[in-house]
C-alpha cells in the first residue's frame, strides 16, 4: 500500500500488526509504546521525522481506548494529571522545535536514533534493578501477592516531603502533600521526551511518576495513559502543521492498537505491580535493537 | 486475583472477539482509507493547519469508535459464552 504523505510503500497488515503489539504494552504498562512503535516505524522504512509525528498520531487513538478502561478501572488521577499538564505540553512543543531545527540541518535520524537508543537502556536497565530487588524483599515477606511496592519509596517519600510552594494533596494516589513545581518538572520532562522521539513519553512518565512521586504502579499506569492523550495530542498537532504527520499510516496502526489496548488494559488485574514492572524491562532494549541495527547497516526490515 | 474459569472465558471471548474485529478492520481500511488517501494528500501539500487538524480529529474518532465496536464485541461475545 503507498502511503502518498511520507512518500513510503508499506504493508498495511505489518502496520496493524504493530499496532496490535504496541496496543498490548499499552493497555499493560499505561504507556504510549512509542519505544517500539517508533523503531518499528524508522525499521519498515519511514523517515524519522514521520516517525515522530506519525507515532504521536497513532498513539493518540489507543490512548483514548485504554485510558477509557482505566477510567472505569479507577485508576486515574485527574487532579494529579491536570497539574501535570501545562508542564507537558511546554514539554512537547521544545520537543518539537528541536525536531524542525535538526530538520533544517538535515541531520534528524541520527541524533534521534542515538537519544532513543540511551534512554530505552538507561530505563529497561533501572526498571530491571528495581523490580528484581523489590521482587526478592518482598519473598521475604507475608503481605499480600498483589501489593503495590517498591524499594525506591524512601526517594519518593524524600521528593515528596521538599517544601515548594504551592503544596497539593492527592487522595486517589495516597499523597499527603507533593510540590506543584516538582509535578511540572516531571510534565515537562516527559513533554520534552515526546516531542523530540515521538509518542506519549511514558516510557519516562511512568517510572518516574511510580519513583520519583511515590504513585501506586496502578494509578501511575491510567494517569500516565490520560497524560499521553493531551500531550500527544498536543503532539500531533503541532507536528501535523509542520509537515511530520502522515495521518493514514497512523489510522492503519491504530486498527491494531484499539483491540490490543483492551487486552492489555484487562491484563493488568492478573499482576501485582512490581511484576508489571518487571515484565516491561525487556521491551525498551527490543526498540533500542531495532534502531540499533537501522543505524549500523542503513536496511530497513521492510 | 482471577480463577482458572474466568482467565478462561475472558481469553475464549477475546479469541472470538479479536477474529470477529479482524474481519471488520480489514473491510474498513481498504474502503474507508482508501477514499480518504487522495483528499489527505491534496490538504497535506496545500492547507497544512487544516491537516493537522483534520489529522488529530480523525485519529480521535478513529479511537472512539473502534473502542465502542470492541467493547460492543466483548459485551456480546462474553454474554455467549456465559
Amino acid at each position: 500500500m503507498d502511503f502518498l504523505i511520507s512518500g513510503t510503500h508499506l504493508n498495511p497488515f505489518l502496520l496493524v500488526a504493530v499496532g496490535f503489539i504496541i496496543g498490548i504494552m499499552g493497555g499493560f504498562f499505561g504507556v504510549g509504546g512509542s519505544f517500539l512503535a517508533g523503531p518499528a516505524l524508522f525499521a519498515l522504512g519511514v523517515p524519522m521525522n514521520f516517525v515522530v509525528g506519525t507515532d504521536l498520531a497513532h498513539i493518540v487513538g489507543k490512548s483514548v481506548v485504554a485510558a477509557k478502561k482505566h477510567r472505569a478501572l479507577g485508576n486515574i488521577d485527574f487532579k494529579f494529571a491536570m497539574f501535570m499538564l501545562p508542564g507537558t505540553i511546554i514539554g512537547v512543543e521544545v520537543g518539537a522545535q528541536i525536531i524542525e531545527y535538526l530538520k533544517k540541518r538535515a541531520n534528524v535520524d541520527t541524533p534521534v536514533a542515538i537519544v532513543f537508543i540511551v534512554v530505552l537502556c538507561s530505563i529497561s536497565a533501572f526498571m530491571g534493578w528495581e523490580s528484581w530487588l523489590t521482587l526478592r524483599r518482598k519473598k521475604g515477606s507475608h503481605g499480600p501477592k498483589t501489593k503495590d511496592v517498591s524499594v525506591m519509596a524512601a526517594h519518593s517519600k524524600r521528593i515528596q516531603g521538599l517544601h515548594l510552594p504551592p503544596m497539593i494533596k492527592l487522595p486517589t494516589s495516597g499523597i499527603k502533600s507533593i510540590s506543584v513545581w516538582v509535578i511540572f518538572i516531571v510534565g515537562f520532562i516527559g513533554g520534552l521526551f515526546g516531542g523530540f522521539l515521538g509518542g506519549g513519553a511514558g516510557y519516562i512518565r511512568m517510572p518516574a511518576m511510580v519513583y520519583l512521586l511515590g504513585l501506586p504502579t496502578h494509578i501511575a499506569v491510567g494517569t500516565d495513559l490520560f497524560e499521553v492523550i493531551i500531550s500527544a495530542g498536543w503532539g500531533t498537532l503541532s507536528h501535523g502543521m509542520k509537515g511530520n504527520v502522515d495521518i493514514l499510516i497512523a489510522l492503519v496502526m491504530h486498527t491494531g492498537a484499539a483491540i490490543g489496548a483492551q487486552i492489555g488494559a484487562h491484563a493488568t488485574q492478573f499482576f501485582a505491580g512490581p511484576r508489571i514492572r518487571l515484565f516491561f524491562v525487556p521491551l525498551p532494549l527490543i526498540g533500542a535493537a531495532v534502531v540499533v541495527y537501522g543505524l549500523l547497516t542503513g536496511h530497513h526490515l521492510k | 486475583m482471577k480463577s482458572k474459569t474466568d482467565t478462561r472465558d475472558l481469553l475464549r471471548a477475546f479469541a472470538i472477539e479479536l477474529a470477529v474485529y479482524t474481519v471488520l478492520v480489514t473491510g474498513y481500511f481498504f474502503v474507508a482509507l482508501h477514499f480518504l488517501g487522495g483528499w489527505l494528500k491534496e490538504i497535506f501539500d496545500s492547507h497544512r493547519t487544516l491537516y493537522a487538524f483534520v489529522a488529530f480529529a480523525l485519529i480521535v474518532g478513529q479511537g472512539i469508535l473502534l473502542e465502542a465496536v470492541t467493547t460492543w464485541l466483548l459485551r456480546f461475545f462474553g454474554k455467549k459464552i456465559r
